[in-house]
């Protein structure tokens, strides 16, 4: 049995806006085991980057609040931590990789010495050693050394999100969290990346939550996948089992959305209606108005989490035996 | 035979810059059937965007020829221009900037009937009614503004305006980039839909290939301001000749498991379109890379059956 290096139990993330409060996230739980990549997918307004920012403590309060929950790093619950701690524990044990590579860097700042104040601020290491070390940081990911005294604006997208992993790594996170680290890259570039990705996994066995849309990312670096919808998991489950028996209406409306690139469709068959708005999120299960299966029951009673024979969790009545899936 | 609406011959467009000249799109030659899409994928500053825009004179071309159903449109003065732009319309990628926030959605689908002073009031409104329902815009939002509306509707506007006149033609600039993937899916439904009933052409600018393999009958691939393949969705996906268009092949993550394939990943970026070197622009990433390909430009040659690429390697 492997070690759980993440625990997150019944997460509530609120947002308060002029149209009222939005919840965010909404009694959201699972688990990351050491070495392992779990991947958070999910559309615009699921709620990813916010348990993300939630677990890094970085939710922007006002007007977020984490309301109820806990989150468990190698047993500690991080949401107990005082600030300063919190401090050791971000950029060092754990760290994050944001999506835009164009705006997550300093602009007036070297990269080198970006890097480098990351590493002087958790490791104790002279301004030299630092620079050193940035330098070796900036090799590992394919930057030629010399390109350390240079500013941001010098490098392409990709070797600026480059840098941004090699920023993240810089202290041997155990725990690192990549929020959509190739949707702004060119498919070319994005295949530069993922690979350095795979890699430096290998190297360091850093276990890492993967965040995006593209499930085509997904099966290629991810362990686990967690399906979001409206604040909440609607399934979990190891990415094999995903992907050749997706559960829940939404996974698999989801992969019926996707061109395939290998097979002739004449029509795809996307998942009618639009997302929720969060602040007025549908009573019982928050997908009923887009699901095909969907029933009187599943307007009032809010699903549970069901563990089904080959692991996945999934959140639907159908799985309750409450409702038929038409078959 | 189905006969050729659009045709693009040694279409150049080219920026003056600080650092000199920009070769945005390079010589470029295509053409398209009546009622069907022809798909153009490339990665950031290919030059897809500026081939449509250039395409419907919004910028104008530096050399070239666009024939329209057989004249030059570039030889048109402004008032012929005007009329054929009622038969050549654009769908824009971002559907929250395309839109004039202060105007409600019957003013904006209804625009290009002031413009072309079409209809008396009273009809002008049954029009856009038609058009919302051609689009599937519930009629309620006829007097609601963009900012009420999420991504997916706003681009069903952006359609609806695009389809006012009755054009023959829609340049559609990444239509469904900004959107998410379920809503994404109901656009491109809708456009092929569209397409059937109206008998549209289209002339579809994407950088995701799963996308463009969808919905075009033929797709040119670009690189730095050239086509470097053009041929059927089909030939492109079992047979890719170009190296450039292999690696982007291969380059895209599948959402399948279990499928091993080959990656090649290409070193570098892309290299500035500003004074490009001379050759084959692709020649600095190029795994195949030969002496002749850092002298000489390869042409796009027809290899027959409908298959045209531009490489040393495959046109000895």
């Amino acid at each position: 049995m492997s070690e759980t290096i993440l625990n997150i139990k019944s997460l509530k993330v609120e947002y308060n806006t002029q149209e009222g409060s939005v919840k965010a996230v909404d009694n959201l739980s699972f688990s990351l085991n050491k070495g392992e990549t779990l991947g958070l997918v999910g559309e615009t307004g699921a709620g990813k980057t916010t348990t993300a920012l939630s677990i890094m403590q970085l939710v922007p309060n006002p007007p977020g609040k984490i309301v109820d929950g806990e989150i468990y790093f190698n047993g500690i619950n991080l949401l107990n931590q005082k600030n300063d701690e919190m401090r050791k524990i971000r950029g060092n044990k754990i760290s994050m990789i944001f999506q835009d590579p164009m705006t997550s860097l300093n602009p007036v700042m070297t990269v080198g010495s970006q890097i480098a104040e990351t590493i002087m601020l958790h490791q104790k290491f002279s301004k030299k050693r630092a620079a050193e070390k940035a330098e070796e940081m900036l090799d590992l990911v394919g930057i030629p050394k010399n390109r350390a005294g240079e500013y941001p604006h010098q490098f392409s997208g990709g070797m600026r999100q480059r840098v941004g992993i090699a920023m993240a790594l810089s202290c041997n996170p155990e725990l690192l969290i990549s929020d959509e680290p190739t949707t702004a890259l060119d498919v070319t570039i994005q295949a530069q990346v993922l690979e350095l990705m795979k890699k430096l996994k290998e190297q360091f066995k850093t276990s890492m939550l993967l965040i995006t849309h593209d499930l085509g990312v997904v099966a290629e670096v991810c362990d686990k996948v967690a399906i979001m919808y409206a604040g909440k998991v609607v399934e979990f489950a190891d990415v094999h089992t995903l992907f050749t028996k997706p559960k829940h209406p939404y996974t698999k409306g989801l992969f019926n959305s996707i061109p395939s690139l290998d097979e002739e469709v004449d029509r795809l068959k996307p998942i009618k209606g639009t997302m929720p708005d969060p602040t007025n999120l549908p009573r019982g299960c928050s997908f009923h108005p887009r699901c095909p299966y969907a029933q009187e029951i599943c307007k009032v009673q809010e699903p549970d989490i069901t563990e089904l024979e080959d692991g996945t969790k999934v959140s639907c009545l159908i799985y309750q035996g409450l409702v038929s899936d038409g078959k | 035979m189905k006969e050729t609406l659009l045709e693009v011959k040694n279409l150049k467009k080219h920026f003056q810059t600080n650092k000199g000249l920009l070769h945005a799109v390079d010589g470029v030659n295509f053409e398209i059937k009546k009622g069907e899409t022809l798909g153009i994928v490339g990665e950031s500053g290919c030059g897809k965007s500026t081939t449509g825009r250039v395409v419907l004179r919004l910028l104008e071309a530096t050399e070239g020829e666009i024939l329209f159903e057989g004249t030059d449109i570039r030889q048109f003065n402004n008032k012929q221009l005007r009329d054929v732009r009622k038969e050549m319309q654009i769908v824009f990628q971002d559907p929250f900037a395309s839109l004039n926030p202060r105007l409600s959605l019957s003013e904006i689908i209804g625009e290009p009937f002031e413009i072309f002073n079409m209809y008396k009031p009273k009809e002008r409104e049954e029009k856009v009614i038609e058009l919302m329902e051609l689009v599937g815009l519930s009629q309620r939002l006829i007097n609601a503004y963009p900012h009420e509306l999420d991504g997916g509707r706003r681009q069903r506007v952006g359609i609806a305006r695009a389809l006012a006149l009755n054009p023959k033609f829609i340049v559609c600039d990444e239509p469904v980039s900004a959107l998410d993937v379920s809503i994404q899916a109901q656009i491109l439904n809708l456009m092929q839909d569209l397409q059937e009933r109206l008998g549209l052409t289209y002339m579809f600018i994407s950088h995701d290939l799963s996308v463009v393999k969808h919905i075009s009958n033929r797709i040119a691939v670009m690189y730095l301001g050239k086509v470097v393949e053009i041929t059927t969705s089909s030939e492109v996906f079992k047979n890719p000749l170009h190296p450039y268009t292999k690696a982007l092949l291969s380059a895209i993550p599948i959402p399948k498991i279990g499928q091993k394939r080959e990656r090649i990943i290409l070193k570098g970026d892309v290299p500035s379109p500003i004074n490009p070197p001379k050759g084959c622009r692709f020649a600095g990433r190029c795994p195949y890379v030969m002496d002749k390909c850092r002298q000489q430009d390869p042409e796009l040659i027809d290899l027959g059956s409908d298959h045209s690429v531009a490489c040393h390697l495959v046109n000895k």
